[in-house]
């Protein structure tokens, strides 16, 4: 059984794989080139009672000689009293430098920066706002290795106070902030390289592989093996990243070698729910806005950023639907019959006709690859190959 | 051989002890140097005699943090130009090669300003001089390219052209927007001791209206020659300029212009002005006067200026063929005997020579890097500037400079990737290159590999795709990690590396019993198909899954088909037939007769190919007597599951 879209298949044509934009593009505000290859952005956590925008970030760079754990400022936007909000470059408040690649990077609260490098050692770097400086307070050198040489990590998870860590030797690591052991090793958890991972519950993890599955981990549970797999079927596409849904844990978002999204239901099958054209080339990372989910933001290897928005039918006049709405294509077998309809996402209304996707372009034309984005509230940022930063701070969500 | 045009310049390698022999070798972008053994006289050794390798490099920019910007954006932008349609008319593409050519300026200028800022704020001494120095070579590139802007690019005409030169001047003297600053700042701007200074840079910069109201702060406090200065204002508001939009045609204004200058000329002859030095000074400038301009070499500070003056107020019309005369007689008159010609003016020379070549050239030669002369050259190709100048290396002058650009990036740690789409850009030799380079990335982690095969497989470059995932497969296969090497070379479709690394997997079973990697095994999927040795590991596989989940009678055909369909290697006969045994074994019947005597036949197959082969070989007589008591077993169960199976056959057809 095949997944309905999927590129190379026959039905390819009828979902046209160039989306139709319907805007030219976003404004993003103009490129800080920062001579460093931006490999991760993530914005510092705002308290969740706050309805505070966000206005630090965080970089990591790779594939530099020395490469760099940055920390940068955009402005404090309520001090500046511009009634556009147009405040300039982000500037550069205090950076570390970092062995090897930053591979993934992850802020565990407010002060600490979790990186995985292309070493395989796992750092918690603290901030400290006071001073306005970075220093390493815990490292975990080799967490990442084979047998005789170091093997790269690739992704991290944290949950304060837990961090999950995993990499190239198909590992996946769970430390604990301020305790100096490893809390538990899956070892052989992956035959094929781990890519990415992330909580889907507080003790349930999800992992990508090289191989097209996701596999579902109970940390509870003391047995090696994964509580449930999900895979492509077909070819078997490499994942490259996953997100999961800020409020229906159920709901999983992938992208991969293909650049292809897909949208899984862990509950229900063991195949992708939803597959959309999306990037050209591989998919670096997906994420969906954390406050309001029925958007969705991707950046891939084509040097694209894409803004993601789906409404459910009845927020719409039926005029509006038709023309424009993106292709996706649904297994509508799986879609639940009846049911109640406002309670359920729109990424899985089954029917295509009464789904709407649109999607919009947001950075300029690009060339080099887009590695990484982040989104906060209504401020986005992301970092290129291009040694390029694009902040936005006026993400129409 | 040609000569060459410069004499090399001699670089000291300051760690190779003096009096020493020296060996080097080539790098793309470095030169490898060494000291060696080697004597004048009597058996030279060879090879090296110091213990340290010293890498000599000649362009050091790439290295700047801060020049990293200009490669960077730059690279978008030339990326930008590539795209533009070649079918579209070029008259009609011009304006967008001056923007272009804008935005090119926009970073250089971007670029200078920050190490500007980086070399005032810097400590370090040396540091300083190092970022003065990149700041003035990158004052100098952008002086020259404004001037290519102008004289090959917008190609103004006669009129119009001197009005570009005119900014070209002014954008490039900020010495007197400084000074007049100044001036401005002070209590009293017309006491201030550069007040003329900046007034008659405004004349010579044919700034007329901030001279006139520079000059209505003198007029007002010197009542007693009142009439002189509301003379000298009324000469210079009557100036005439072209207006390249009106409906005036050039002619016109040249008639308009004479007769204005032959009323500068003549409140000249008639001493209007005599009484005040600095306002007959301005007059003498208006009707050009070259000794007066000459005199204000200070304010004017190079030929170039000078020439710009000059043809302000004797030749506004003049044509693009013309400037060389000018400019050349300007470069002479201004140019003493004592100060010599500089690289700068002779690479001005010659864009006002409109000798394009000459200026490509020399700026190869002086500047150090690749950076400037490839984009421009590239740009100017693009507006058809360049015809078909065949170098006897390379491709054409194009190419041959954006290769040199890109190979230089190519070897910088993290520039490569913007390497990339110069190379694109290359028809003729840029793909051979970027095969060549490409290759030789070093690959630290799984994600640069991704990174590098996109561009290759972007590109339909198979050989390379195909090596990348080998290197990738073998990392993997040495650090044990069979899942990960299959997975790579199934992304190459490398037949022959999944083979072996089914063999792998194949051989960790017969030692261990249990197969690893399930996961992956179990997923295959159509990718089983790469291979003949992969379809059969899954096939296998299959079987053991049907066999634990009891599907005898499947697992049973599965396996029989393995051998008669010619999937399992032979070698693995064995094995497969063992596996029989115990559904040989079972109470019912699951093998029928003809499946029977198919195994029958597969077992015969086999122990005739071994006895004709190697009859007690090397093999110890234990083992052979264990594959003899296998063959005896095997035969035993065959034969009651066919006595069995006949029986029930015939029972059942009764």
């Amino acid at each position: 059984m095949k997944p309905t879209t999927s590129k190379g298949d026959g039905g390819a044509a009828d979902t046209s794989p160039d989306i139709q934009m319907r805007t030219g593009c976003v404004s993003m505000e103009s490129a800080k080139y920062v001579s460093l290859k931006i490999s991760k952005t993530r914005w510092r956590p705002v308290s969740h009672s706050s309805l505070q925008q966000p206005d630090i970030f965080a970089t990591g760079s790779w594939d530099n000689e020395d490469n760099k754990v940055s920390v940068w400022s955009i402005g404090d936007p309520g001090s500046l009293g511009l009634e556009d909000g147009f405040e300039g470059d982000p500037q550069l408040i205090c950076e570390h430098k970092h062995d090897g690649d930053v591979l993934d990077l992850q802020f565990l609260d407010q002060e600490r920066i979790v990186t995985v490098s292309s070493t395989g050692a796992v750092t918690i770097f603290r901030h400290h706002q006071n001073s306005q400086t970075v220093s390493v307070s815990q490292q975990w050198p080799r967490a990442h290795r084979y047998p005789c040489d170091d093997a790269p990590g690739t992704g991290v998870a944290c949950s304060s106070p837990e961090i999950v860590t995993v990499g190239e030797d198909g590992r996946i690591i769970v430390f604990r902030a301020d305790h100096e052991g490893v809390v538990r090793v899956i070892e052989n958890a992956d035959s094929s390289t781990l890519h990415a991972v992330t909580y889907l519950r507080t003790t349930e993890v999800l992992t990508v592989n090289s191989f097209g599955q996701l596999k579902l981990w109970d940390l509870r549970q003391q047995n090696n093996s994964p509580s449930q797999v999900l895979s492509l079927s077909g070819d078997r596409v490499p994942l490259y990243c996953v997100d999961r849904h800020p409020n229906q844990q159920h709901i999983v978002a992938t992208g991969g070698q293909d650049g292809m999204l897909c949208v899984w239901d862990v509950r229900q099958g063991s195949m992708p729910f939803s597959l959309m054209e999306a990037h050209s080339a591989e998919m670096w990372e997906v994420h969906f806005h954390p406050t309001n989910p029925d958007h969705l933001f991707t950046c891939s290897e084509d040097g694209s950023l894409l803004h993601w928005e789906t409404a459910s039918p009845s927020e719409r006049p039926s005029f509006l639907q038709g023309g424009g709405s993106s292709s996706m294509t649904s297994r509508s077998a799986m879609a639940p019959a009846g049911g109640n309809q406002s309670i359920m996402s729109a990424w899985l209304c089954g029917d295509p006709s009464k789904s709407r996707l649109e999607t919009t372009h947001m950075l300029p034309s690009q060339t080099l690859s887009v590695n990484s984005l982040d989104v906060l509230g209504q401020c986005l940022v992301c970092g290129t190959d291009g040694e390029a930063i694009f902040v936005n701070r006026q993400v129409p969500v | 051989m040609e000569e060459v045009d410069v004499n090399p310049t001699v670089t000291n390698i300051p760690a190779i002890r003096h009096g020493k022999h020296m060996g080097f070798a080539w790098g793309p972008e470095d030169i490898l140097v060494y000291e060696t053994q080697f004597k004048a006289s009597g058996p030279s050794l060879s090879g090296p005699g110091g213990s340290f390798i010293h890498k000599v490099r000649k362009d050091e920019d790439i290295h700047s943090p801060i020049l990293r910007k200009l490669f960077n954006e730059s690279h978008h932008i030339f990326v930008g130009l590539q795209t533009i349609k070649e079918d579209v008319p070029s008259k009609s593409k011009k304006p967008q090669f001056v923007s272009i050519s804008r935005n090119y300026r926009s970073v250089i200028r971007a670029c200078m300003e920050e190490l500007q800022q980086v070399a005032v704020s810097t400590k370090d001494t040396e540091m300083a001089t190092q970022y003065g120095n990149q700041v003035s070579i990158l004052l100098a590139i952008e002086l020259i390219w404004n001037l290519c802007e102008v004289l090959f690019i917008d190609a103004a005409p006669a009129g119009s052209l001197l009005l570009h030169l005119l900014d070209w001047v002014r954008l490039h003297n900020a010495d007197a927007d400084e000074k007049a600053k100044d001036v401005l700042q002070s209590d009293s701007p017309a006491e201030h001791h550069h007040y003329w200074d900046v007034v008659v840079s405004y004349v010579l910069q044919g700034r007329l209206e901030e001279a006139r109201q520079m000059l209505a702060k003198q007029a007002t406090r010197q009542p007693a020659s009142r009439n002189m200065y509301k003379l000298m204002d009324g000469l210079l508001s009557k100036m005439p300029f072209y207006n390249p939009g009106g409906t005036q045609t050039l002619t016109e204004f040249d008639v308009k212009w004479r007769n204005w200058h032959e009323e500068v000329d003549r409140y000249l002859k008639d001493n209007s002005f005599s009484s005040n030095y600095h306002l007959e000074l301005i007059c003498k400038i208006l009707v050009g006067d070259e000794d007066a301009l000459l005199e204000q070499k200070e304010l004017l500070s190079t030929w170039y200026h000078f020439l710009i003056t000059r043809l302000l107020y004797c030749h506004p019309t003049v044509k693009p063929i013309e400037l060389h005369y000018y400019a050349q007689s300007c470069l002479t008159m201004f140019l003493d005997s004592r100060s010599v010609q500089e690289p700068l003016d002779s690479i001005l020379l010659a864009a006002f020579e409109f000798d394009i070549y000459l200026v490509i050239k020399d700026c190869s030669i002086v500047l150090n890097n690749w950076w400037f002369v490839a984009h421009l050259t590239d740009l100017l190709d693009h507006c058809k500037l360049l015809h078909s100048h065949n170098l006897n290396f390379g491709s054409n002058m194009r190419e041959f400079l954006l290769i040199e650009y890109a190979s230089g990036l190519f070897t910088h740690h993290s520039l490569w990737q913007c390497a990339v789409d110069y190379f694109d850009h290359c028809p003729e030799l840029g793909r051979a290159c970027l095969e060549l380079q490409i290759e030789r990335v070093p690959l630290d982690t799984e994600r640069k590999a991704l990174k590098v095969l996109r561009i290759c497989e972007d590109r339909q470059m198979s050989e390379q795709v195909r090596s990348i995932c080998k290197i990738m497969a073998m990392r993997a296969l040495r650090n044990n990690r069979l899942g990960s090497a299959l997975s790579w070379s199934i992304r190459a479709k490398d037949a022959a590396f999944a083979t072996l690394i089914s063999e792998r997997f194949l051989q960790d079973y017969c030692t261990k019993g249990t197969f690893s990697d399930l996961d992956l095994i179990d997923n295959l999927g159509p990718a089983m198909l790469l291979s003949d040795r992969l379809t059969f590991l899954g096939k296998y596989r299959e079987f053991h899954k049907l066999y634990g989940e009891k599907r005898f009678k499947e697992a049973a055909k599965l396996l029989l088909s393995l051998m008669t369909a010619k999937i399992a290697p032979r070698s693995f006969w064995m094995t497969l037939l063992t596996d029989a045994l115990p559904l040989l074994e079972q109470k019912e019947v699951i093998f029928s007769a003809d499946q029977t005597y198919e195994l029958m036949y597969c077992l015969e197959e086999l122990t005739s190919s071994l006895d004709t082969a190697a009859p007690g070989a090397d093999s110890p007589m234990q083992e052979q007597d264990v594959e003899q008591t296998k063959v005896e077993l095997l035969r035993l169960s065959l034969a009651r599951n066919l006595a069995m199976a006949i029986v029930k056959e015939g029972t059942v057809d009764t």
